[in-house]
């Protein structure tokens, strides 16, 4: 049902989403690895006035095995104030949850008891074959058409391409695959806009049998994995350009496209280096009138004695960073970077994109160094900050430590454990604080590992905005 | 058409203008998203052209018939249409759908044509135009057909009249929006006026329909 005033969550400009109130819950994607027990959205109190901070209050299995929950997004969000087909009265309060392992899509509805929401659809993973010719769905943006869905890979048994597939705005079924022209696209990965210049970017991982089994050395050495950016036309769905980042470069993953609508450039987290086992961000922007890449930030691998590496890395003798996410503030000032290898999240002010300066850093986890978070002094950590999620007033920022369930066992051998973190901001000078009081691990997640982080009302990677 | 009427006409005008998504907040857009007041300015005609052409084609269409001597099957028809078209609007959830923000201002006009029709911004009209008395009245009935023309023309005034309120409105609600109060107003002043327009919708085929009784 329609509202009478629109929905308090949408903000016109990501100005006004600054202002928004602090958000007092979080739902997590928690899956089970062996796939014997149900994936489940966790929802934890994160308003720091409840006796219950920092705790796991609410639960909800879904009803299926295998599903590995990865990310997941809302039905609607600011982006339906754009002026050209505006429905502000829609209600922000589905969560559109894919199975990236089972091509499964649930909707989660949050309204009548926001710490159980509930399964109120799922669709198999025929229904995305037949419909959109795609399997293993993976990012959620609400938009102008409806819902985007990315997939990783194609129906039918056949590998790819991946692409992006449309459900409908109100019932959630599948449109159809989105691209009428995907031009020389195969791989697959995020997307996401310039929304008022009729831009989609897409980025690539690889397709389901380069990943599924856990990260394959050959492919990664062979530089058969993912390289390039793909930029679009919104409107007519075609292929406009690839922007090649050197095939050294291998996983351009997480695309974090400026909030403020004027501005046309956005950031990019490449995993690693053939090269150096290095991770990179880059940033894309306009070059005259076509779209060009930059390479802003490059984070080194650090040395390490092999007996303390996985079999993957002994060769190497050293822990690539492996930037697996990175998020933007939504002033646009701070970009956050996971560094998953290592176990460490650094901030940059990228007021100026194409020279940014570190200005926090903290430690936790890490293949080699295992630092403990401050709640739990004694317990070595496993896994590293990987996916990051910000407040929309920028102040508060949630990590959690899975990456992907065959990677996890690749990385962490001896068990990646499942922990979330948050860390204070300070918005004016930069620098990042850990909440010695917030600490959600182990058993509260009840034996399942955490992935991606939502917060209730929006957050810095779930909106965007037509107005600056 | 009596000048009550042509005061109707113009209240309609000036409710089709009120409605951010008949095209005043994608003209504030522009104007920020370009970065200046002429860009929003250069929106307005544009979106108001779109408009006049929708309300335009209804009003002559209805004119033109009544005027042939079909009025009575013209309210009946329309009266029932509109109840429908509010009632479904009433109903559905669905909304227009739009991609794309780049225009150019043909394709502007355009975008506000299609949003008008889509909305029934001109059938919102039927009951001023079915009340009022056909152009040929007065010759009498031997013109009927010869009179279609008159009604049409009659119809294009409707429209113009009609226009020139909702362009109005619509340009003194762009220009407070982005000059004084700001967008953070559309969060609590954006009433859902998708239901009040599908209301007087129903209520316009209401009135027509009565009419012919």
């Amino acid at each position: 049902m329609n509202r009478w005033t629109p929905d308090p969550t949408f903000y016109a400009s990501p100005r006004d989403a600054v202002q928004a109130p602090a958000e007092k819950l979080a739902y997590v994607a928690a899956f089970d690895r062996a796939a014997q027990r149900p994936d489940a959205i966790a929802v934890v109190d994160v308003d720091p006035d409840s006796p219950r901070y920092g705790g796991v209050v609410g639960w909800t299995d879904l009803p299926h095995l295998g599903d590995e929950l990865h990310h997941f997004g809302w039905n609607a969000c600011s982006s339906a104030l754009c002026p050209t087909a505006a429905h502000p009265h829609v209600e922000r309060r589905y969560l559109i949850v894919p199975g990236l392992r089972s091509s499964r899509i649930y909707v989660l509805d949050t309204k009548a008891d926001p710490t159980r929401p509930e399964v109120v659809k799922v669709l198999q993973a025929e229904e995305l074959a037949k419909h959109a010719g795609y399997s293993r769905p993976h990012t959620v943006h609400c938009g102008p058409e409806g819902i985007y869905l990315s997939a990783l890979g194609g129906a039918d048994d056949r590998d790819g391409p991946g692409g992006i597939a449309l459900l409908d705005h109100t019932s959630f079924e599948v449109r159809g695959a989105w691209e009428a022209d995907r031009g020389p696209q195969f791989l697959a990965y995020d997307f996401w806009w310039h929304l008022t210049r009729d831009v989609m970017v897409t980025s690539e991982w690889g397709t389901p049998s380069m990943i599924e089994d856990g990260l394959v050395g050959e492919l990664l050495l062979g530089r058969k994995y993912g390289h390039a950016l793909h930029f679009w036309d919104l409107r007519r769905r075609r292929h406009v350009q690839t922007v090649d980042l050197g095939d050294q470069h291998q996983m351009p993953l997480e695309l974090r496209p400026a909030h403020d609508p004027t501005k046309t450039y956005g950031f990019v987290g490449v995993v690693i280096s053939v090269e150096d086992l290095s991770a990179s961000i880059w940033v894309w922007h306009r070059d005259g009138d076509r779209w060009a890449a930059t390479k802003v930030i490059t984070i080194p691998a650090e040395p390490a004695d092999p007996a303390l590496l996985p079999e993957l890395l002994k060769p190497f003798g050293a822990v690539p960073p492996l930037v697996t996410d990175i998020d933007l503030s939504v002033d646009d000032r701070f970009l956050y970077v996971s560094c998953w290898g290592t176990g460490e999240l650094k901030q940059y002010d990228v007021s100026d994109p194409f020279h940014p300066v570190e200005t926090g850093s903290v430690r936790l986890g890490g293949i080699v160094g295992r630092t403990p978070h401050p709640a739990a002094p004694t317990q070595r950590l496993a896994g590293g900050p990987q996916m990051v999620e910000v407040s929309r007033d920028g102040r508060r920022v949630y990590v959690t430590n899975s990456l992907y369930g065959a990677w996890d066992d690749q990385f962490y051998p001896d068990g990646v454990g499942a922990w979330q973190a948050k860390l204070d901001v300070d918005v004016t000078a930069g620098g990042l604080t850990l909440d010695h009081r917030f600490f959600p691990h182990g058993d509260d997640f009840r034996g399942l590992r955490v992935h991606q982080t939502r917060l209730q009302g929006g957050d810095a990677s779930s909106d965007s905005y037509c107005f600056p | 058409m009596t000048w009550p009427q042509l005061a109707a006409l113009a209240a309609l005008g000036a409710f089709h203008g009120i409605n951010p998504a008949m095209g005043w907040l994608f003209a504030v857009a522009r104007g920020m998203q370009e970065g200046g007041r002429a860009a929003l300015l250069r929106s307005l005609p544009p979106i108001a052209a779109g408009h006049a052409a929708s309300v335009a084609l209804v009003a002559s269409l209805v004119t033109a018939t009544r005027s042939a001597g079909a009025g009575t099957a013209v309210a009946v028809g329309g009266g029932v249409l509109l109840v429908g078209f509010g009632l479904w609007r009433l109903l559905s959830e669905r909304h227009f759908r739009w991609v794309g923000m780049r225009l150019t201002l043909p394709q502007l006009a355009g975008w506000s044509f299609l949003m008008s029709s889509a909305h029934g911004a001109g059938l919102m009209l039927l009951p001023l135009l079915a009340a009022a008395p056909p152009p040929g009245h007065h010759a009498g009935h031997a013109g009927h057909l010869a009179a279609a023309p008159a009604g049409a023309w009659e119809g294009l005034g409707a429209a113009g009249v009609h226009t020139a309120a909702m362009f109005g409105t619509a340009a003194l609600l762009a220009l407070v929006v982005y000059e004084v109060v700001g967008l953070g107003v559309l969060r609590t002043a954006w009433f859902n006026l998708d239901r009040l327009w599908a209301g007087v919708l129903v209520a316009a085929g209401a009135i027509t329909l009565l009419s012919t009784v």
